[in-house]
């Protein structure tokens, strides 16, 4: 069966293989096989498909990234989107997973670069994205943590929620996030450095916003380190870091679904 | 090849964790979570359609609104991209997550296209032309068959619409599917507005393909909008643009379909400027009219003998 398969692959793989070049690279001709009805020439009907192609993964690009679009304005941004789809791609037939290299294709598009804060925008839009079709879980409760003993607290690990994300950004990407994803005002922003937290505790995505230290902790606990160990990387990042805040915090977000044993 | 044959099959002794809602003489359309407050604010009548791809995920909200709607409706799942009519093999990967979703929600009707939307590792999200000939015959054929085996049920395969023809083509479209259809055992899902589509752009007779077609075998048929461009002589070619009112001309051959081969379940497609829920109800409704008119008429010729 399987030398069938792979013979056969070979055999009739040109008409494929013809067409498929030319749909993301508009200067190729049109494939030699490919003709109109009659007498008719293809060069327009093929480029129904180029145009279906590229379009359609341009408007999933659109889709996934709003805020990023409101930013830059519907025409640079398809344009910028244009590039990337036909330099990257698609590699799943799942829509919702693609565009996770658009936040570094942003970083290095050169016409992008009086927008420094627009990958950041993006990364976190790509991150609520993931959190809303991550996996259900339950989210730890404050009684669960309230009965463990005190004096091993410190040594305890917890097990991240699949759709808990931390993004941090050296610019208010939180900011222009949550005042671009709708169509609400636009008002100033203060250009200050933001860390942002996504859960999806439930059914709704939560988007927040992390007080100093607070991210270095989150990533901390969710890399597998304990709440000592978490803790005092925190305290290192910022002389103010709240740690009882940042633990009621992250157990009403839903950062974590349980936890481990204190041996890890 | 496959024994799974039976167009409408459900394996009678597994216990259902959903209603096993029948399916036969209704019409319905595509679900839009957009409309979801509209269609849950009054009771509806008929089904709905998915694309199987969006409810690929892990979790969230997608899985809680399907599960909604197949507590309250029958379901047709429908595949975007399995990419049947491609020369490389079958996606393992995406096969098994259609499997998984073919067995969580026991859907009414299953249907994937002749067309490819995969080569080599680029995705192209679009529904890709095929020669018809005796490679690509054999290559659909076992595709199906290894679809079918998996998921085990047949399926149903869409007649695609086209804008090119290929130089190696050797047999006609109707005769392909056909062949298709015999070798793998799998339904139809007539698609009337492809057919329309297709015979303005590659010049055919669409009441002739039509009358050709193997109606028998059609599980169920798509009617959806199309728009207007041109060729490179200037002539009219139509796009499957699913962004509109279904066309007068596609009402009238739908009709002619069902007044010969009697109703068929039968979904108003619309994936793009989408309407309010009210326009895309009434197109569903429009369709019902028809199906109930020949409902009518087939149980009349059967009673009289």
């Amino acid at each position: 069966m399987r030398s069938a398969e792979d013979h056969s692959t070979r055999r009739s793989s040109t008409f494929a293989a013809d067409f498929a070049p030319g749909l993301t690279d508009p200067g190729r001709p049109t494939p030699p096989n490919v003709i109109g009805p009659g007498s008719k020439k293809a060069g327009k009907r093929y480029d129904v498909y180029r145009n279906n192609v590229t379009v359609s993964l341009i408007d999933a690009l659109a889709a996934i990234f709003p805020a990023t679009q409101r930013l830059t304005g519907v025409e640079f941004f398809r344009a910028m989107a244009r590039f990337h789809v036909r330099a990257c791609p698609p590699h799943s037939p799942l829509l919702f997973e693609y565009g996770r290299d658009f936040p570094a294709f942003i970083s290095a598009y050169e016409y992008a670069r009086e927008l420094p804060y627009l990958a950041d925008v993006a990364r976190l839009e790509r991150a609520w994205l993931d959190a809303y079709h991550a996996a259900d879980a339950l989210t730890l409760s404050s009684q669960a943590l309230a009965a463990i003993p005190p004096e091993t607290l410190g040594d305890i690990r917890f097990q991240a929620h699949p759709a808990a994300r931390v993004v941090r950004s050296l610019f208010p990407a939180l900011s222009l996030f949550v005042m671009n994803r709708g169509d609400g005002p636009i008002g100033q922003v203060e250009f200050a450095p933001e860390d942002a937290l996504v859960t999806r505790p439930d059914a709704e995505v939560f988007v927040r916003s992390l007080p100093p230290g607070g991210a270095v902790f989150l990533k901390a606990l969710v890399d597998g380190q304990t709440l000592d160990q978490a803790a005092n990387e925190a305290f290192d990042a910022s002389e103010s870091f709240d740690l009882p805040g940042n633990i009621a915090g992250m157990i009403e977000a839903g950062v974590f679904v349980a936890i481990s044993s204190g041996d890890h | 090849m496959a024994d799974v044959i039976h167009i409408d099959g459900r394996d009678p002794t597994r216990d259902l964790q959903f209603p096993a809602y029948p399916v036969s003489g209704l019409s319905g359309t595509s679900l839009k979570h957009e409309h979801l407050p509209a269609i849950e604010a009054e009771p509806q009548v008929g089904y709905f359609e998915v694309h199987a791809e969006n409810y690929m995920t892990s979790g969230g909200p997608p899985h809680r609104v399907l599960e909604r709607i197949r507590r309250d409706f029958p379901l047709s799942l429908h595949g975007v991209c399995m990419s049947i009519g491609g020369p490389q093999p079958i996606d393992r990967l995406h096969l098994e997550r259609f499997r998984r979703l073919v067995e969580r929600y026991e859907p009414a009707l299953v249907s994937e296209h002749l067309a490819w939307s995969t080569h080599q590792e680029v995705f192209f999200n679009d529904l890709l032309p095929l020669p018809y000939n005796e490679t690509t015959l054999a290559h659909v054929a076992r595709h199906i068959d290894e679809v079918q085996q998996a998921i085990g049920r047949p399926i149903l395969l869409e007649n695609p619409s086209s804008y090119v023809a290929f130089s190696d083509t050797t047999m006609s479209e109707i005769d392909f599917i056909r062949a298709v259809a015999r070798r793998s055992g799998c339904g139809l899902l007539l698609d009337v507005n492809n057919v329309a589509v297709s015979a303005v752009n590659q010049g055919f007779s669409p009441v002739q393909y039509l009358s050709e077609f193997p109606l028998e075998l059609v599980g169920e048929i798509h009617l959806a909008g199309h728009a207007p461009q041109v060729d490179d002589e200037g002539g009219l070619l139509l796009i499957d643009s699913h962004d509109r009112a279904v066309a007068d001309e596609v009402w009238d051959l739908y009709e002619k379909v069902i007044g010969s081969r009697g109703p068929a379940p039968t979904l108003i497609e619309w994936d793009s400027d989408l309407p309010e829920w009210s326009v895309l109800r009434s197109e569903a409704a429009a369709a019902q009219r028809i199906l109930d008119k020949y409902a009518v008429a087939t149980e009349r010729a059967r009673a009289l003998g």
